[in-house]
């Protein structure tokens, strides 16, 4: 079949499409028809996925299952996955449904809650699926709605505040990638990002307003592209929208923006910066690096400050997101496998420990850590499962979380040992904060009159937990199986860029002995 | 073999039969653990089980290697851990911390088995990434068990404080990990051994200079090690991981998971005899913290932080044979001390048990009769730790003879003689808390309330037996093992595979070893006992290794009868201290004995015939007890150098930068821009967020197509 992509990108849409005009919300059965229906969506849209995985042939390290058809006024469509993309792919697909099964118990506006939920599965699959520029933007940007709605809709007490700071935040990033986007078009006349990837932006030093730009239009095209992924990421300075958007999501709302929206600022740092602006990454890269480093320490100790669980954990995605982008830029082998290593387990830890406090949230309505304490006495396998995230979340061996901070530091430390000094002690401080709150809110004895009718994990929310500690522990103790995918299309990419920075660094050696 | 640790990482559930399941299992384990030791020859055998982490050039496997380090560790990992599992089945039954009816055993059992599991991919594992996640899961398991009476605030402290302090160390390991990758490509035992000379000839960039290779690996690894094996600066964790259940106290806190540390420094061996500078810094930090851990024993009153510290003293020993470059002392010390510390650990706890969970030492008291048992036991301990034997001979309980052999080698190997000497003030105090313990224990007037002392009975068969074992441990190991491990440069090599390893790695090594072993082979051509390290480039004298490999073969009882193999570990041929140890003064070979002589009759004058005058002596000196009693202040130190600013800086930078800088310039701009969007987009003020979102969402979407249309024609 040569339209898988567009198949799963569009079930959930159409799925979406089907509710808005079919379903009603007037019953308890209609009511179960909606999340029925959502659900063997998801489902569906997860098990045609598998055949995209089956299909993929590792070794091929150019796109695959490429569709291309014209489009309204001249634009094109295209869509494709190769060994960085297909990854994301599935890991939107597979926590999808969990998505839906933690939100089993909504009730206000169910309806526009599904939608929405499709609607954004939609868009963040055509992300990671898009071969074209305009195409890319599009699902970018539309991502922003659905989320936008389902904090400021379905979230806590400041929603309307997170909702706006998200949107504004990520959308003046974005803006700006607006402008890098048409100025690309501009130079290579096509929005064909497999054609651009090929393109060569020029690179000469210009001089604008008087400054010398080193790197010229790629240094100013990667900085337009940065401001929008270093948002989306986020990195430090520029992650304060996240805590917020975090802590006033509803738990589905803030297990999806932590599992595979944050990861679409590292997907188009692999996909856009590092192979078309290869100069401008060398040139910036120390940039990056101490951003991160800083982003990994810094965010770490706030974390230890923090009184509200969905706060820390969101800080604690801050910090290893700091890994990601460090690896990215390590620009080696190692590096880059560990940050989409990193990011995929990312995905899986801190969904589940989002899921974690979403189960103490629903039973207790309370997000603050001091209102807890000795949930153990009545909980003993949520605290199990607890116990077993934040291990990972820490990077204990044996999960995946240890096998992409690992990497990463590995790959950073042939770099930059300053900076890999720095990110390796965000190994001490994770643990701290991580310990520390599984301290204050599981052991102790159930003193607080408020907990003691607590209840234990229903066996929905174990099923909801199971497939991600499986998979937590799948890819800790064997991780070839998603190091054996992305491993040629990194290799390559990390070939590509080192051999565009060495030409450069040739012709302009040459240049500069020439002119002398 | 790998059914053997398979066997340890089932998690078993149910009460009373995953008791008996975990801990039949174990005995097995055990069991064949010896039989490995005792049929192993001296090969060094990997098997591959499964690929693990591959990225580039960057490859890892789940694999088991097994050489003669193994095998030690092994039997000591099965062996305490059996007995232990058999005495918790005693231990466990009863505990206030939980109340009737909950299934709290499965769970311990659980960790415990989970620990042991660990512990020994640790010991197996055949590069250093498998290394670590044994270190780290041993170090989970620390936590888990320490922190396992969950009601108990301070448990769950000293559970975050052991792994967090452990971390500190991991940290340490993690980047000697990297930095032994970045500079050999591999991080493979088999090809890092390999490589030692070429390190110790390249200078390796970190930080802000060029270090030399060798000596910064190794350096960073130790950090590693004095991590987990709570040495000087990070050794505050262990005393307080004494939170936990006793029996664990005895596995993981005394016999196995702290010697991890001394573990990593003999497998890295043959990085770390390239690292002179590092060897040194080991040699110092053990030889202080034999010292300081033994000053902070003499005064502490709870019985199991007696003990803790005396661990930590212990260990300080380890390190400074490891240091020296007499690997096989420091493991000869880690095997002795293994049975001798379980068992007063399991001594204590068979104590507390009997005291219904009291552990200040100042509310026993001649508790000889009620515990007749568990007292011959502590005595036997005592008497092994304090090193009692007959002087110049080769008999006396276990630490007689592996803690002389420290103590000799410390001579022979330390030039200032810093480590000689705080070893032997440090044997003067072990022996003088160690002998504290007892008395303040078990002999004298009961200063426990009527009642309790009334109570007070002797442990049930199933806590006693483990006990008895380990006390023929105590008392033999030392005589038993004696000569392979120390007794003669020959046996040593033989014993651990060294002999054997030229022959079969000559043809690859040949050319790196040459240029270094020739010098020192003229040397040690005429050094009385060493027929051995020099036999690498020379064929004839290859021949002469091997016959007498046959004839130590006959000698050596537990059959060195293999000819080829890798050695577990690696002695320069430089490093002679292993020999000049054998030939120390006899003061020296004696001091030992009289520091124990002394300190036991100090502690005899202390606390059996003059009874005020431990309280005088404190009186008199306040400010040294409490520098004793508060543990040098290490605890506060921290507290005002580390917890708070973090803690400070944390809110600091939250509230602070993030709050009001960051959020701050965000929440000006936006609250600018947001009416003016709504404004534009038509006051549609229904009050739906929707609108406002929607009507944002075209008025920037319609401005930003203009405005970029616009600008890129």
């Amino acid at each position: 079949m040569s339209n898988l992509l567009s198949l799963i990108t569009f079930i959930p849409l159409v799925a979406a499409i089907i509710l808005a005009l079919v379903a009603r919300s007037d019953s308890e059965s209609a009511l179960r028809n909606v999340k029925i229906l959502t659900m063997s969506a998801t489902v569906f849209t997860f098990v045609v996925s598998l055949f995209v995985l089956f299909g993929f042939d590792p070794s091929n390290t150019g796109f695959q299952f490429v569709e291309e058809r014209n489009w309204l006024v001249g634009l094109q469509y295209k869509m494709g996955v190769d060994g960085i993309s297909i990854l994301f792919v599935m890991l939107t697909t597979f926590m999808m449904p969990l998505v839906i099964a933690a939100s089993w118990n909504v009730t206000y506006r169910l309806k526009e809650y599904m939608i929405a939920f499709l609607v954004l599965e939609t868009l963040m699959i055509g992300v990671f699926c898009a071969l074209d520029l305009v195409l890319f933007y599009m699902f970018f940007e539309a991502g922003l709605i659905p989320m936008f709605l389902i904090i400021g809709v379905w979230g806590g007490k400041k929603r309307i505040y997170a909702s706006f700071k998200f949107f504004l935040y990520t959308f003046l990033g974005s803006v700006l990638m607006l402008v890098a986007m048409v100025a690309m078009f501009a130079d290579a006349g096509t929005t064909d990002l497999v054609l651009l990837l090929d393109h060569n932006f020029g690179s000469e030093t210009l001089s604008v307003a008087g400054f010398q730009i080193i790197g010229g239009a790629q240094t100013l095209m990667w900085l337009a592209f940065f401001a929008s992924f270093a948002v989306k990421m986020p990195m430090w300075p520029v992650h304060t929208w996240l805590p917020d958007a975090h802590v006033q999501a509803p738990t589905a709302g803030s297990v999806v923006l932590a599992a595979i929206l944050l990861k679409m600022g590292g997907y188009g740092f692999l996909r856009f910066s590092l192979p078309m602006f290869p100069i401008a990454s060398d040139f910036l890269t120390p940039l990056v690096f101490w951003m991160s480093a800083i982003a990994i320490v810094y965010t770490s100790l706030v974390a230890l400050a923090q009184k509200d669980m969905k706060k820390l954990i969101a800080y604690s995605s801050v910090a290893h997101m700091g890994y990601v982008t460090l690896g990215i830029f390590a620009a080696n082998q190692q590096g880059i496998d560990g940050a989409i290593f990193q990011m995929l387990s990312h995905g899986f830890i801190s969904g589940a420990l989002f899921l974690c406090v979403g189960v103490i949230y629903d039973r207790m309505h309370t997000r603050d850590i001091d209102a807890y304490g000795g949930v153990i006495n009545n909980m003993p396998s949520y605290a199990l499962v607890f116990l077993f995230f934040t291990m990972a979340n820490v990077g204990l061996p044996g999960t995946s979380g240890f096998v992409g901070e690992f990497l990463t530091l590995v790959g950073i430390f042939k770099v930059n040992t300053w900076v890999a000094l720095f990110a390796a002690s965000g190994v001490i401080l994770s643990a701290a904060y991580a310990l520390w709150l599984y301290r204050r809110v599981v052991l102790g004895d159930l003193i607080k009159e408020s907990l003691k009718s607590i209840t234990d994990m229903t066996s929905r929310e174990k099923m909801v937990f199971a497939p991600l500690i499986a998979m937590t522990l799948l890819l800790g103790v064997y991780p070839a199986l998603i190091l054996d995918i992305i491993g040629p299309s990194v290799a390559a990419l990390v070939e590509t860029y080192h051999s565009n920075v060495a030409d450069h660094w040739i012709i302009h050696s040459a240049t500069s002995t020439a002119s002398y | 073999m790998g059914a053997l640790i398979a066997g340890f990482g089932h998690r078993i559930i149910g009460d009373k039969a995953a008791q008996v399941l975990a801990t039949s299992l174990l005995f097995l384990a055990a069991f064949l653990s010896w039989i490995v030791f005792i049929s192993f020859d001296g090969h060094t055998e990997s098997i591959q089980i499964m690929r693990w982490i591959e990225s580039g050039t960057l490859t890892t496997d789940w694999a088991i290697r097994v050489d003669r380090l193994t095998t030690i560790m092994l039997i000591v990992i099965t062996t305490v851990s059996a007995l232990v599992h058999l005495y918790s089945m005693g231990y466990m039954a009863h505990d206030d911390h939980f109340r009737d009816g909950e299934s709290y055993r499965p769970r311990f059992f659980a960790y415990l088995s989970f620990f042991t599991f660990a512990m020994l991919m640790l010991v197996t594992s055949d590069n250093l990434l498998q290394l670590f996640f044994g270190w780290e899961g041993v170090g989970v398991a620390s936590y888990l068990l320490i922190g396992f009476y969950i009601r108990k605030q301070s448990a769950g402290a000293a559970a975050i404080k052991a792994f967090v302090v452990n971390r500190v160390g991991d940290f340490g390991l993690l980047l000697g990990i990297f930095a032994l990758y970045f500079v050999s490509g591999s991080i493979k035992f088999e090809n890092i051994f390999l490589i030692g000379p070429e390190l110790a000839a390249t200078d390796l960039h970190f930080l802000w200079r060029d270090w030399n290779a060798a000596n910064l690996i190794a350096f960073l690894l130790f950090v590693g090690a004095m991590g987990k094996s709570a040495q000087l600066i990070l050794h505050t964790w262990l005393p307080d991981a004494m939170e936990g259940p006793t029996p664990v106290s005895a596995l993981i806190h005394a016999a196995t998971m702290v010697t991890a540390g001394v573990f990593l420094i003999c497998r890295m061996s043959p990085i770390m005899e390239f690292a002179p500078e590092t060897m040194k810094f080991v040699v110092f930090i053990g030889a202080s913290t034999a010292f300081f851990a033994a000053t902070v024993g003499l005064v502490q009153n709870d019985i199991k932080r007696v003990i803790a510290y005396s661990t930590c003293s212990q260990l300080g020993y380890m390190f400074v044979a490891a240091g020296l470059g007499v690997y096989s002392v420091a493991m000869f010390h880690l095997l002795t001390h293994a049975f001798f510390k379980a068992m007063l650990f399991l001594g204590a706890g068979s104590v507390i048990h009997g005291m219904h969970h009291e552990q200040d030492m100042r509310n026993y008291g001649g508790l000889r009769t009620k515990l007749p048992y568990t007292f011959l036991a502590m005595l036997i301990g005592t008497l092994a730790i304090t090193g009692v034997g007959i002087p110049l001979t080769h008999f006396g309980f276990a630490g007689f003879l592996s803690k002389d052999a420290v103590i000799e080698s410390a001579y022979a190997g330390s030039v200032g003689g810093y480590a000689f000497w705080m070893l032997v003030v440090a044997a003067l105090f072990t022996s003088f808390y160690s002998w504290r313990l007892m008395f303040m224990t078990f002999f004298g007037n009961s200063r426990a309330s009527q009642s309790t002392h009334d109570h007070a009975h002797e442990s049930p068969i199933v806590m006693l037996v483990p006990l008895a074992v380990l006390a023929v441990g105590a008392i033999f190991s030392g005589m038993y093992f004696y000569k392979p491990f120390f007794g003669d440069h020959h046996k040593v090599e033989v014993f651990f595979g060294i002999v054997e390893d030229t022959h079969v790695e000559t043809k690859g090594q040949v050319d790196i070893w040459l240029p270094l072993i020739s010098p020192a082979n003229a040397e040690e051509a005429h050094s009385e006992d060493a027929p051995t390290s020099d036999n690498y480039s020379d064929p004839e004298r290859h021949k002469g290794a091997e016959g007498y490999g046959d004839e130590s073969h006959n000698m050596d009882r537990r059959g060195g009868d293999s000819k080829l193999g890798k050695g577990a570990i690696y002695i320069s041929p430089d490093n002679r201290v292993l020999d000049d140890a054998h030939h120390v003064n006899w003061l020296v070979k004696v001091s030992p004995f009289i520091a124990m002589v002394i300190g036991f009759v100090t502690a005899w004058l202390f606390y059996m015939t003059k009874f005020n005058l431990p309280r005088r002596v404190a009186e008199s000196n306040p400010i040294l007890y409490k520098f004793l009693l508060n543990k040098w202040y290490f605890d506060e130190v921290y507290e005002v150098l580390f917890v708070r600013p973090a803690q400070w800086l944390g809110r600091m930078l939250w509230k602070v930068v993030d709050g009001k800088i960051i959020d701050g310039g965000i929440n000006g701009l936006a609250m600018g821009l947001i009416p003016f969007f709504t404004k534009w987009a038509g006051r549609m003020q229904s009050g739906y967020i929707f609108n406002y979102a929607f009507g944002m969402v075209i008025g920037v979407a319609v401005l930003v197509t203009w405005v970029s249309i616009a600008g890129g024609r």
